[in-house]
């Protein structure tokens, strides 16, 4: 679930609020409510779905071994009967009986071997296909130059029906809590029997079927009656409109033509309070903004912890989240989110003094640290969405005020996002950059691996730290998953020590509904959880 | 007649290749589209190698391009990165367009010639002072205000219509749209009708006809507006391109799937084949349309021919 751009635009939120209910009838589940949508910008493939408005619908129409529980994020078993290992590497997987494809397909160990070959195998093209990298034999299906030598995964057996065992490369002791991802789906035999047909009518075994779908336009879905999972749909059916501007969906929220908008565009921030009263929500999101440093430039890299540091602490993240962004973020004191909750590793005020904005001590601490370099420091980010160029320049008003020099902060503005992926990943970046994270799956592991890990797919700033790696390895091989997150926990306090990003704001995500409709959540992906929505 | 149509189709040809060129340059120089695939991970080198050889964009620029051009003389215009057929999009998207076009142009040719005649006999008086501060309003305001400010009245204050526009895009939804895209064009048409008719109503011809004795509105209607017309012929000629390529705001207010709408979303995600395909489409649109109006002015006026 990638892509804070996109994701941006497709606000979350993890809603414990929804309690408030207009209308007062008593709920019909045959009724349907509409909800607003974006175009899926890749083909409705799980392991291909990397932005929210794919996942809107694959979490309608699949259930995989996991589910995350909408309010905690706490993985819990859906398919699974057991996922059991002695070492933290080899896993033995039971699915559940009783489970079938709404087209009457039993589920069974071979729909997800089969599902997740084909979404690890570099032919097939799978964005998410990174997701099967911890699996044994990924690295024949999916070698990084070159063709496959293998067409199937080694690490992975179908014992019988209902078993399979799966071998990872590492130990990995919250694995199966990854399970609840949408790339881990399972596959009816006609995905890759008639794949086009498939295509324009997903078959999948959630609580909803597709009843029709006009690509770019509409997709209705439909309550299935034979679910056989205990979520069943409280409501007759979802219909998915596309919208290419969120305003417009907003004006439709207003008029009564639409039930759902889980975007509210950033000029209607200030009035949805008051236009939808307690049918507005807004709150914590998987999404962490931080400006990361490039540790390959000698002018940020080793060495340099008190000037990124005094950095960190000349910025008023409370002030530019409230004035900017109408609270709509919240000032991040670790480098996490809070959607994972205490138990799931987030720890508020981890970053300690490290994230307290104090003038004196970041000018003091940034002198200390050799001065900015050449007396200047330029931030950089795209700047095509989620009003970037704005919170730029507030964070450099910040950094200019602080340090008593109206001359010392410049912003880079970046026009597209893709030219400033290559520029970041062509290592040009001579700054702090902007690095948005939106989370996988909710696991502390997630905040922290891919983004601070020696050489991690998304270490974009090159940072490395002996000590760090190892934590993280410890608290992979960790069997206990309380101290498998204390452990990372640590590894977090020397990102506090090392600062090789700057955590600024969780994101939040807002929506808004109609009168209609009571029991609206968003899970920790940023997708209304349709199945419980009560229309009346 | 038969020659100059000719020639003029002929003269399109170097045209069209040059603006196809040109809109291919643009789109490649946006930036790598693949990279933003991936949203905010670093892209997996395996799989967006794969992607790139599959999209061609592992070949040089000028490669591409016939590559491109080959395809599209065998019509086929490509794939979007969806995965459907860029031909399929267009099929979706083309109706709507010109749908809302027809309902545009409609509006602009009733009401712009209409407030144009008006304006134009009363020329000095009340009304046309009227009518001519009216349309200088309406083209000062930017199409986005009207459209979020009309969109709001209608739609959400008074409950009239729904405020957005249903997939299927049928007539009478698309009123309301196509009177915003018509907005600013009409009050160019009814400018150009009041100061053609202003003109031409001291002319030879008209004088003779009054003094024929022929009734006045067939004075108007056969002779005055016949000829006065040939401006304004040319104006929506130029115009038909303009409303479909500037139909990219009208539709996004409305939530209309036309070709504004495909042509954002392809901009949007740095997707060649669509942009490059919905602009040549409109490239060939224009140019018909102009042809269509240099062939007009014929019947218009019997007195210019083509050899």
């Amino acid at each position: 679930m990638r892509g804070v751009t996109w994701a941006a635009a497709a606000v979350t939120v993890l809603a414990a609020t929804a309690t408030a209910c207009g209308g007062g009838g008593a709920s019909d589940t045959s009724a349907v409510l509409s909800s607003s949508w974006g175009d899926p910008q890749n083909p409705l493939e799980p392991a291909n779905t990397n932005e929210v408005q794919g996942g809107k619908v694959l979490s309608m129409i699949f259930r995989g071994l996991k589910e995350y529980d909408p309010k905690t994020g706490e993985a819990k078993d859906m398919l699974a009967e057991r996922i059991e290992s002695d070492d933290s590497q080899n896993y033995t997987v039971t699915v559940k009986d009783g489970w079938t494809f709404s087209n009457g397909e039993k589920v069974t160990a071979r729909s997800f071997v089969d599902a997740w070959n084909y979404g690890a195998l570099l032919d097939n093209k799978q964005k998410n296909a990174y997701f099967f990298e911890y699996i044994d034999g990924y690295d024949k299906v999916h070698p990084s130059s070159g063709n496959p030598t293998a067409k199937t995964l080694s690490g992975l057996t179908v014992k019988d029906d209902r078993t399979f065992t799966v071998k990872l490369t590492q130990k990995f002791s919250t694995w199966p809590e990854t399970l609840g991802y949408a790339a881990y789906a399972p596959l009816p035999r006609s995905f890759f029997d008639d794949h086009d047909a498939w295509l324009d009518k997903p078959v999948g075994n959630g609580p909803y079927t597709i009843d029709s779908y006009a690509k770019g336009s509409e997709m209705r879905l439909r309550k299935w009656e034979d679910y056989p999972g205990p979520d069943k749909a409280r409501n007759g059916g979802v219909d998915l409109k596309v919208y290419t501007d969120n305003n417009t969906a907003y004006t439709d929220l207003q008029s009564g033509n639409l039930d759902l908008a889980d975007d509210i565009p950033a000029a209607q921030l200030k009035n949805a309070p008051k236009d939808l009263g307690e049918r507005y929500i807004n709150q914590p999101a998987g999404i962490l903004q931080t400006l990361a440093f490039p540790y390959y430039d000698k002018n940020w890299g080793a060495g340099k912890e008190k000037l990124r540091i005094g950095l960190s602490r000349a910025i008023d993240r409370e002030q530019i989240t409230r004035q900017i962004f109408q609270k709509t973020r919240t000032p991040a004191t670790d480098w996490t989110s809070p959607v994972l909750g205490k138990d799931g590793g987030y720890k508020s005020g981890l970053c300690g003094d490290a994230c307290d904005y104090d003038p004196a001590a970041a000018k003091k601490l940034i002198k200390e640290g050799g001065g900015l370099p050449g007396g200047k420091v330029t931030l950089t980010s795209n700047v095509d969405t989620g009003s970037h160029r704005e919170w730029m320049d507030a964070v450099c008003n910040s950094i200019n005020n602080a340090l008593g020099n109206e001359r010392a902060c410049t912003v880079d503005p970046v026009g597209t996002f893709a030219d400033y992926r290559n520029r970041i990943t062509g290592h040009r970046m001579t700054g702090p950059f902007r690095a948005g994270w939106q989370m996988d799956y909710p696991l502390i592991q997630n905040f922290l691996q891919p983004l601070y890990y020696t050489n991690a797919s998304s270490n974009d700033g090159k940072w490395s730290n002996k000590d760090f790696d190892r934590l993280v390895n410890e608290a992979n091989a960790e069997t206990d998953t309380g101290r498998a997150v204390s452990t990372f926990q640590d590894g977090e306090k020397i990102l506090a020590e090392q600062m090789p990003a700057i955590p600024l704001w969780y994101q939040n995500g807002s929506a808004g509904y109609s009168e209609r409709l009571s029991d609206v959540t968003l899970n920790p992906f940023s997708v209304p959880v349709y199945e419980q929505i009560k229309v009346s | 007649m038969g020659r100059y149509v000719l020639r003029r189709l002929l003269q399109m040809v170097p045209v069209f290749i040059g603006t196809t060129f040109l809109i291919f340059f643009m789109v490649y120089a946006l930036g790598d589209p693949v990279a933003a695939l991936f949203g905010d991970r670093a892209p997996d080198p395996a799989t967006a190698a794969r992607i790139r050889r599959e999209l061609y964009l592992d070949r040089p620029l000028w490669t591409q391009y016939l590559h491109y051009m080959g395809q599209i003389f065998q019509g086929n215009f490509g794939t979007a990165f969806n995965g459907q057929p860029v031909l399929d999009l267009m099929a979706e998207a083309w109706p709507v367009t010109l749908r809302l076009t027809l309902v545009a142009i409609v509006i602009e040719l009733i009401f712009g010639i209409t407030l144009g005649v008006i304006g134009g006999l009363r020329r000095g008086r009340a009304t046309d002072t009227g009518v001519l501060f009216l349309t200088l309003v309406v083209i000062s305001v930017p199409t986005f205000v009207t459209g979020y400010l009309l969109q709001y009245l209608f739609g959400v204050e008074w409950g009239l219509i729904r405020p957005s526009v249903s997939p299927a895009a049928p007539l009478n939804e698309l009123l309301l749209p196509g009177a915003v895209l018509a907005l600013v064009s009409l009050a160019y048409v009814t400018r150009l009708t009041r100061t053609s008719i202003a003109e031409n109503v001291r002319a030879d011809y008209v004088r003779t006809a009054v003094a024929k004795g022929l009734p006045r509105h067939r004075v108007i209607t056969r002779h005055l507006l016949r000829n006065s017309l040939i401006p304004v012929i040319t104006f929506i000629g130029t115009d038909i391109g303009a409303l479909m390529g500037g139909a990219i705001v009208t539709e996004r207010i409305f939530n209309i799937h036309g070709v504004g709408y495909q042509l954002y979303q392809g901009i949007l995600r740095n997707n060649s084949p669509t942009v490059v395909g919905f602009v040549t489409v409109l490239v060939i649109v224009f140019l018909l349309a102009n042809l269509l109006v240099d062939l007009l002015y014929a019947v218009l006026d019997p007195r210019i021919r083509y050899a």
